[in-house]
């Protein structure tokens, strides 16, 4: 693990559980995962659609659609006061303006008959207590900040007269008004064209060495992940599998799922006549197996695999790995060193 | 924006003849002869068609209409066939009073309407909302006369704190507009809710909570603004309703509005008040359409007109 700061973390999850409670049954959407910031680190969490890496950023600032989900156990500590045992009063203070989000929709996220300066504005008169006219000004000091040509006259739009990319732009003026510790991305880029998902990405790697928050960025895109993270979390159906730098990840990735993930894009120096696959799919979140989650699809599966869920477990390395290969119960005929390439 | 309201009102021009059309000749197709209604019974036939001849109804029926026409943009509508008095003085007396009442019942109908859609949504099946909602499913379904009969005898025969009818005092007011304002306002109140529910769903509200916002804020900042779009395209429907209602209503409170004004002139097939009478109430609603189409853009700016 690369560790970019040695003080204590700023933001620490520990067994975080987040359950939709449905006429169905029981939705273990994300099912305790730990993980830690510090100040100015990157962190991406990455996986498939529907593995719990939304649900587990809205969880840390509440805001996941209550009832039917419901934070069913563990602490998000930030700076040491947990939030998830926090009053509503006092998680508010910190929503927006120590703890800040960008979501990936950017054509739906912004309210569409508010203009766009009053959006960034409100947050600033709420938690900086600015009065409106400071308020205004800032609030196009930011549009200018994120690369908005005209800002004054920007500010005064409502959304429909920005193009997609802007109304991102304006996202992330809006989360960064107020000089949040910390900021969750929340696929920042995954509307976006090509071209200027490079710009945001840039952009906000560029904001977060001005105001050293740390960024949780919440992506399926592996590229984005290379270019704009010191660590990565990988979640599989609800649990994180694999914690681990950027660089062991992307050099030697340990589980069977990350290394399939990685297996899967497309490599530019081989002749490929098809991309490559991760067979079968991902359990229901309603019926999640009793051993481990991944078992059915793994090449590896042994039956140890299908009795009990192997606990994510640090190797000498410091990656974090929950796999029963890395353990000594493991019988498999693959060798470790095989099954590691 | 003054533009849009210009144009805008460039646009009613035709509309208004086209209802000065459909009304003229949807009362040639009302069984019934003037001519005969006004010689009373067992007139000779010279009689009836003098009266005819005087009235000139005997010319073909497009003549007719193009003097109509013309007259009235000269501000001419014609004479009472009852009593020989201009329409257009009739019209004038009557026309304040169904206004007041349509104020003050469309008044009702936002008002209460709105409230109690908000408080609805906000805590949505809970039992304060299964109970509003009750209650305006009973207002979208009691017929008016109905439900004005009711309040008259509880309010004003029971106990005794309310008129029975007449237009004196501003409590005259109150049964007649709430008579005819309560099915809007049920109605509204319905709109509001199934708006708010969906755009507390949306996107922005979740931005907005990120933000930090207070939840007062973002009910009515952020939710409200965008739910009332189509809550007031609603509001000018109900405002049509409103006035075709206001013919029942004064019948029943002894108004003497506009609405009761035509009830008795189609009764006496008294052909130039009706025409006045009716003309002036789609006026009216075409008006009332323009304001809508202007609160419309003024809360939704991504409306241009073509």
């Amino acid at each position: 693990m690369k560790m970019t700061e040695n003080n204590k973390p700023i933001l620490e999850v520990k067994g975080l559980k987040t359950h939709f409670f449905t006429k169905r049954g029981v939705s273990k959407a994300v099912d305790g995962i730990d993980f830690t910031l510090q100040k100015g680190e990157t962190l991406g969490i990455v996986g498939e659609s529907g593995c719990g890496k939304s649900m587990t950023s809205l969880s840390i600032l509440r805001l996941i659609p209550s009832p039917p989900g419901k934070i069913a156990g563990g602490q998000v500590l930030y700076k040491g006061k947990d939030l998830v045992t926090m009053s509503e009063d006092e998680m508010r203070k910190i929503r927006g303006n120590e703890i800040s989000m960008i979501f990936q929709e950017p054509m739906t996220s912004l309210n569409p008959v508010i203009p766009v300066g009053e959006q960034i504005a409100e947050a600033l008169r709420l938690h900086q207590k600015m009065g409106r006219k400071a308020a205004w000004d800032r609030a196009v000091e930011m549009l200018k900040l994120v690369g908005i040509p005209s800002p004054e006259k920007r500010a005064k739009q409502e959304p429909f007269q920005l193009s997609g990319g802007m109304r991102q732009r304006v996202m992330i003026a809006m989360a960064l008004a107020c000089k949040p510790e910390v900021l969750i991305a929340d696929e920042p880029t995954t509307a976006l064209d090509v071209t200027i998902q490079a710009q945001i990405l840039a952009l906000i790697k560029d904001l977060q060495t001005k105001l050293g928050m740390g960024v949780i960025m919440i992506t399926h895109d592996l590229g984005v992940v290379a270019e704009t993270c010191d660590n990565v979390a990988v979640m599989y159906a609800g649990n994180i599998i694999e914690y681990a730098s950027t660089e062991q990840i992307f050099s030697n990735p340990k589980h069977p799922y990350t290394q399939g993930l990685l297996d899967s894009l497309p490599k530019i120096y081989e002749d490929q006549e098809e991309l490559r696959t991760i067979e079968g799919s991902v359990p229901s979140p309603y019926n999640m197996p009793s051993g481990c989650r991944f078992a059915s699809r793994c090449p590896f599966q042994q039956p140890i695999c299908y009795q009990q869920q192997p606990e994510l477990m640090e190797q000498n390395d410091g990656v974090k790995v929950r796999c029963w290969m890395y353990t000594d119960q493991w019988t498999g005929q693959v060798e470790k060193q095989e099954a590691v390439k | 924006m003054l533009m849009f309201i210009f144009r805008r009102l460039i646009q009613t021009i035709p509309v208004v003849i086209g209802v000065t059309f459909v009304v003229f000749f949807i009362m040639q197709l009302v069984p019934g002869d003037p001519a005969v209604l006004l010689a009373g019974e067992g007139a000779s036939k010279e009689t009836i068609a003098g009266i005819r001849e005087q009235l000139g109804l005997n010319r073909p029926l497009f003549v007719q209409y193009f003097d109509y026409l013309i007259n009235i943009f000269q501000g001419d509508f014609g004479l009472s066939l009852k009593n020989s008095q201009p329409v257009l003085d009739e019209i004038l007396v009557r026309l304040p009073i169904t206004m007041e009442l349509a104020f003050f019942s469309i008044i009702i109908t936002i008002v209460l309407g709105m409230a109690a859609g908000i408080i609805s949504a906000i805590k949505p099946y809970s039992l304060t909302d299964t109970s509003v909602m009750l209650v305006a499913l009973f207002g979208i379904s009691l017929p008016s006369f109905w439900f004005g009969l009711m309040l008259m005898y509880f309010f004003s025969v029971k106990l005794q704190i309310l008129p029975v009818a007449g237009w004196d005092s501003i409590l005259h007011v109150i049964l007649p507009a709430l008579t005819l304002g309560a099915g809007g306002a049920a109605i509204v109140a319905r709109m509001t809710r199934s708006s708010m529910l969906e755009v507390i769903r949306q996107d922005y509200i979740r931005t907005a909570r990120a933000k930090g916002l207070r939840e007062r804020v973002i009910v009515y900042k952020h939710a409200l603004r965008n739910a009332l779009i189509p809550v007031i395209t609603v509001v000018g429907l109900q405002f049509g309703a409103l006035l075709g209602g206001t013919v029942l209503v004064e019948s029943i409170f002894a108004i003497n509005g506009l609405g009761r004004m035509i009830v008795d002139a189609i009764r006496m097939r008294d052909l130039p008040m009706v025409q006045g009478g009716v003309l002036f109430a789609s006026m009216i609603f075409v008006i009332v359409n323009l304001f809508v189409d202007v609160f419309y853009r003024f809360f939704n700016k991504r409306i241009e007109l073509n």
